[in-house]
């Protein structure tokens, strides 16, 4: 059955998009919180309960209102014109002032009531074409009729939503080009997948939702964390983030080289026994710890703390001894949670590499700001043959070169760059034309399906001898640290 | 092997994608004792496919090889054998966003065709979800039974043998989202609703010419769809090529020797324009687009059951 159901219901907490004509906004639901959107304001504690879909008016409280059902007041037989000839637009033509719609407003008028004033109002609506008068009143209705509807998020809403409001923190990444990458890239449940973006974590989501919490996804980030602002807005359930792993990409190289530990701090008794275990033995990596150096100060500072309060501690009397017994366990406790924290941090981290070496991930999605070839020459390396991967790249150029990189590489085939083009229609009795053209501006694509890496390939091109690839043939069990 | 899950290796039984080079692929039933001809010579089977990995790379009896690849519904659509013009997986890629489709989802579909959406629309809706498929031709509705069933996936889908707009999908209230390619889809519009779960489907309908698109959007606005949108999507795909563009001889200036202005102490480096001057020419990469390419599919119109 699917998550969410039928008639899914709006609840504390949510993330949930606000939906006016086509803008789109996401919120966090949460009581007393005032939300603006669209030249509105309002509080969202009167949508909770309310299933996703329902459309609200706000009141002049600022509160929510699901909107009626009204009967579309059937138009008998309007005056209208032929052609806007004799229509001179003068600005005067409207009788009502900004004052008096102003008026109306503070008296609560619906907005219907003065989308219908205005009409009547209007010295040249009869005369325009019924064209015109439907026009006319769309948008006026818009402007003062304004409805709200909570929609669920979902990868449609979500990124129509981003490259509509902040397509620079999806590298205008537009959305049907997303979707392209989601079915070239075959991303269904059960997969394990390689994941690279710098999009907010859009990508991330949108790959998470068609997988639907089956199969597990190592998402490669750089600098210190990976970034899963828009992930978390799509309300996946917890079970969904159990396989969700991340590895950072300053690693890379050092995994595949084979030189990867995690060493990097002093070592705790249970560190020591884990260091063992898992170094490849080889060479030893210098002080990088992934994490800020904050973790390693941390015992210096508490220590600190304790010592100044241990000094405060002192001047109060005798009586204050157990305040400070409890002081000084809290800190202690602190510093314990930290190590805990760091350790199952690093103990991540080697789950993240075991899965990453078995090399037989089953795709490989690329969406960021990089420049994609360093990126596709050593994250392929982690994904079996036979399968398919897709990049993404705002510009064209950096693809033509990913693209000659690959085939000097080989163990790929079916490489293909492309880019798609859509347009979005007004449908109309005996008005239907293109709408906007989006055409350009959405971003290029390098797909291509793996092969078996091989030693000595017939092509003329390529001149390096490549070494054999031999991808271990077996699914390991995260257990198994020595796949 | 199976169209929704992956497998390492190749097995009896399995549907296969012969790979013989730049465009040039076809699909192969393995079984034991069977041989393939292709033009490289031939494969055979039981030697040559069964317990290889897939992605390997298969030397047949001429000298020359092929890569034997796993397949996926993308690979399906580019090979499969044609009953009806097909949807290709530009137009499949943005249906399943905007339909909204993931594991579990229940979907409907009128109609079957040649299976090309069908395989990739049960592939999103796997392991958990279902797809309900209808068509009016029997031929095609039994060929396309049979082909699932070949594909390991026989499971997650109903193949109905009627005319949707007389009878519908055979389902009732609990579809997340329908898609319908018919000629008439406005007469389908009400049984579409039906299919549909009570609030927050999705619907898709997808025509060649505008006047099917004025009238579903019409019948769609009087069942009371919502957000009704269309919209048309186009591939444009891109050769990458190097190319050579001659320097034209424009003389030279009275005593000055520098020539074209190009630095040819610049060392070359990707991406920017390689003089040599001695042969008169700039190299350069272009993404070339093709000669001919698809300039229409069809429209999609989506909307929403409130």
């Amino acid at each position: 059955a699917m998550e969410g159901g039928p008639g899914a219901r709006i609840r504390e907490g949510d993330c949930a998009v606000l939906k006016r004509d086509e803008v789109f906004k996401a919120v966090s639901v949460l009581r007393r919180r005032k939300i603006i959107f669209e030249k509105q304001w309002f509080y969202l504690d009167n949508a909770i309960g309310h299933t996703y879909g329902t459309t609200f008016e706000v009141t002049s409280g600022g509160n929510l209102q699901p909107k009626q059902e009204v009967e579309e007041t059937t138009t008998e037989t309007k005056e209208a014109g032929t052609d806007n000839r004799n229509i001179v637009d003068d600005g005067k033509s409207q009788k009502l002032t900004h004052d008096d719609i102003k008026a109306l407003k503070d008296k609560g008028i619906k907005g219907q009531e003065i989308v219908q004033q205005l009409i009547e109002n209007s010295t040249t609506f009869r005369d325009k074409t019924e064209f015109a008068q439907d026009k006319y009143i769309k948008k006026k209705k818009k402007k003062y009729e304004a409805v709200i509807t909570i929609v669920k998020p979902s990868t449609r809403i979500l990124s129509t939503m981003y490259y509509a409001r902040e397509p620079g923190k999806i590298n205008h990444l537009r959305y049907d080009t997303l979707a392209q990458m989601l079915t070239l890239g075959n991303i269904h449940a059960g997969n394990k997948m390689i994941v690279l973006e710098t999009c907010a974590g859009l990508v991330l989501g949108a790959v998470m939702e068609r997988m639907g919490g089956y199969g597990s996804i190592i998402q490669m980030y750089p600098g210190g964390g990976p970034v899963r602002a828009a992930t978390s807005c799509f309300g996946f359930p917890k079970p969904f983030f159990d396989n969700l792993h991340e590895f950072p990409l300053s690693k890379v190289h050092s995994l595949l080289s084979g030189t990867f530990t995690t060493e990097t701090l002093p070592a705790d008794p249970e560190d020591n026994a884990l260091l063992e275990e898992e170094s490849n033995g080889l060479s030893e990596e210098k002080q990088t710890s992934l994490q800020e150096t904050e973790e390693e100060s941390v015992p210096e500072a508490v220590m600190e703390i304790n010592q100044t309060e241990e000094q405060e501690t002192m001047d109060i009397n005798a009586e204050d001894v157990e305040f400070k017994e409890t002081k000084e366990k809290e800190n202690k406790e602190n510093v314990r949670e930290k190590q805990i924290k760091q350790w199952e941090r690093r103990k991540k981290l080697i789950e993240a590499a075991a899965l990453l070496r078995e090399k037989n991930a089953d795709g490989l999605i690329v969406a960021s700001k990089f420049h994609p070839t360093p990126l596709l020459l050593s994250l392929l390396e982690f994904v079996a043959p036979s399968r398919p991967f897709v990049v993404y790249c705002q510009y064209k150029e950096p693809l033509l070169e990913c693209y000659t990189k690959l085939r000097e590489r080989g163990g790929v085939i079916n490489l293909k760059l492309s880019e798609t083009w859509l347009r979005n229609y007004q449908v109309l009795p005996d008005r239907s034309h293109p709408k906007l053209t989006m055409s350009g501006g959405g971003g290029y694509l390098l797909s291509g399906i793996t092969v078996v890496l091989d030693k000595g390939r017939s092509d003329p091109s390529n001149s390096e001898a490549l070494k054999v690839e031999e991808p271990s043939s077996k699914r390991c069990k995260l257990q198994d640290l020595h796949c | 092997m199976s169209f929704v899950e992956y497998g390492d290796t190749i097995k009896d039984g399995d549907t296969a994608i012969v790979f013989l080079g730049h465009e040039s692929m076809f699909p192969v039933k393995v079984q034991h004792g069977t041989v393939t001809q292709t033009k490289y010579g031939v494969i055979r089977h039981s030697t040559d496919l069964i317990g290889k990995k897939y992605g390997s790379k298969v030397t047949c009896s001429k000298g020359g090889w092929v890569f034997i690849l796993h397949p996926t519904p993308e690979l399906w659509t580019m090979n499969l054998p044609h009953r009806t013009q097909i949807l290709y997986s530009t137009d499949i890629s943005i249906i399943t966003m905007m339909l909204e489709l993931k594991p579990g989802s229940i979907v409907c579909e009128s109609g079957t065709g040649s299976g090309s959406l069908s395989h990739a629309l049960i592939r999103t809706v796997a392991p958990t979800g279902h797809l309900y498929t209808v068509e009016f031709h029997q031929q095609r509705a039994e060929k396309a039974q049979e082909e699932f069933r070949e594909h390991g996936v026989e499971h997650l889908v109903t193949v109905t043998n009627q005319d949707v707009c007389k009878n519908g999908f055979g389902v009732s209230n609990v579809a997340d989202a329908v898609f319908l390619d018919i000629p008439s889809p406005w007469e389908a519009i009400g049984h579409a609703k039906s299919a549909l779960k009570a609030e927050g489907g999705r619907i898709c309908s997808f025509s060649p010419c505008i006047e099917q698109v004025q009238r579903t959007c019409l019948a769609m606005e009087e069942y009371g769809f919502t957000e009704i949108n269309t919209l048309e999507i186009l591939l444009r795909v891109y050769n990458v090529r190097t190319i050579s563009l001659q320097i034209p001889d424009l003389g030279k200036a009275a005593e000055d020797n520098s020539s074209t202005g190009f630095d040819s102490s610049n060392p070359s480096h990707q991406g920017s324009p390689c003089a040599n001057l001695q042969q008169g020419t700039v190299q350069f990469k272009s993404g070339v687009p093709l000669r001919e390419v698809v300039g229409h599919t069809g429209y999609l119109t989506f909307a929403t059951k409130s």
